[in-house]
């Protein structure tokens, strides 16, 4: 449900880069979204194609990277994906292993015609 | 064609709101605690049971969330702590800027906590940071134990699962066992507490851990260190 506001969140970012850049063209935008931000990507995508059209910044492409749970061990500091919720060590089964990444919500790269 | 790099949070605006109110909170040494949980799970509940157990000379108040009504509102006002209503009319979760807004009149000076009831939902509340100094989310025994895992953003942002209408247990098939587990999968060494508003069952040990949370809040507070 929030899609929409996230969607609209990543209009004003572009509309300040659009801005810093003296109005160049921007034809896409690239959104990182880990699988702990909470955010579905195609209601996103959907939230994001309706509130762009009719705007002067269409048309605008949204590319999603969706990012999976990664943990650190922290006894070999081996560095892994989660999958199916399985948190322990891949490579010595330690059960003691951080979170370092998969809440990303962020904007990655713009496309720029060059004028 | 050419690809810029831009390295921006999407929320980056309500994350810096967030961090002005958290900074805000610290330095007036106010409590803040953000209540996440699906409708109808017992945030209000909860913080009833918290209300009437508090001394009346503490100072405590409460934002509430709803898409509409005053209702929460009203219930949470007759144990005299002041109270007041954030309806979003329609928006699914709170954000900073709101809870700012209703700030605005309050003087924090007077504060030490802060309770900050979320709208019902588990999901988007998950994105929002309110600059709460922790989130606890509820899940009643109504609902299925595999929410964790259908619903692991939320499970992993909050600090605490308060598991409420345990007085329940024996007629619904909630797998308790299972719930916990799947809660910690998400979140490893999650604190979990099982409880009935109903009953008043666990509730003391929801009092001993806020007021174990508020401690160490203010234990963070002396070291210059602020977390992010």
């Amino acid at each position: 449900m929030h899609e929409l506001s996230i969607a609209n969140s990543i209009l004003e970012a572009v509309r300040k880069e659009r801005e810093r850049l003296n109005g160049a063209r921007i034809t896409k935008v690239g959104l990182r979204i880990g699988e702990l931000a909470g955010v579905d990507p195609d209601a996103l995508s959907f939230g994001f194609e309706v509130l762009v059209k009719d705007t002067e910044l269409a048309p605008l492409a949204l590319e999603i990277e969706f990012i999976s749970r990664r943990h650190e061990c922290s006894h070999c500091r081996h560095v892994f994906t989660v999958v199916d919720y399985r948190l322990d060590c891949p490579a010595c089964g330690s059960m003691e292993t951080r979170c370092i990444g998969g809440d990303e919500l962020e904007l990655a790269y713009l496309e720029v015609e060059e004028s | 064609m050419t690809r810029l790099p831009l390295e921006k949070k999407v929320l980056s605006e309500n994350d810096r709101l967030a961090a002005r109110l958290r900074e805000r909170f610290q330095e007036r040494q106010v409590f803040c605690l953000n209540l996440i949980s699906s409708p109808g799970a017992g945030k209000t509940s909860l913080l009833e049971c918290t209300l009437e157990r508090l001394s009346p000379n503490e100072r405590v108040a409460l934002l509430t969330g709803d898409i509409q009504t005053d209702n929460d509102a009203k219930r949470l006002a007759r144990f005299g702590f002041p109270v007041k209503q954030i309806t979003t009319g329609g928006t699914c979760h709170l954000d900073a800027r709101m809870i700012e807004r209703a700030l605005a009149d309050w003087p924090l000076e007077s504060l030490e906590m802060l309770l900050i009831e979320n709208v019902g939902n588990l999901v988007c509340p998950s994105s929002y940071d309110l600059g709460e100094a922790a989130k606890v989310v509820v899940l009643s025994v109504a609902e299925g134990e595999d929410k964790p895992l259908k619903y692991p953003a939320i499970f992993f942002k909050a600090e605490l699962l308060a598991l409420n209408k345990i007085d329940l247990l024996p007629y619904v098939s909630f797998d308790l066992e299972k719930a916990r587990a799947y809660a910690r999968q998400v979140h490893p060494g999650m604190e979990i507490i099982e409880l009935s508003c109903k009953t008043g069952a666990g509730v003391d040990d929801w009092m001993e851990w806020l007021a174990r949370r508020r401690e160490s809040a203010r234990a963070e507070k002396a070291l210059p260190s602020g977390k992010a």
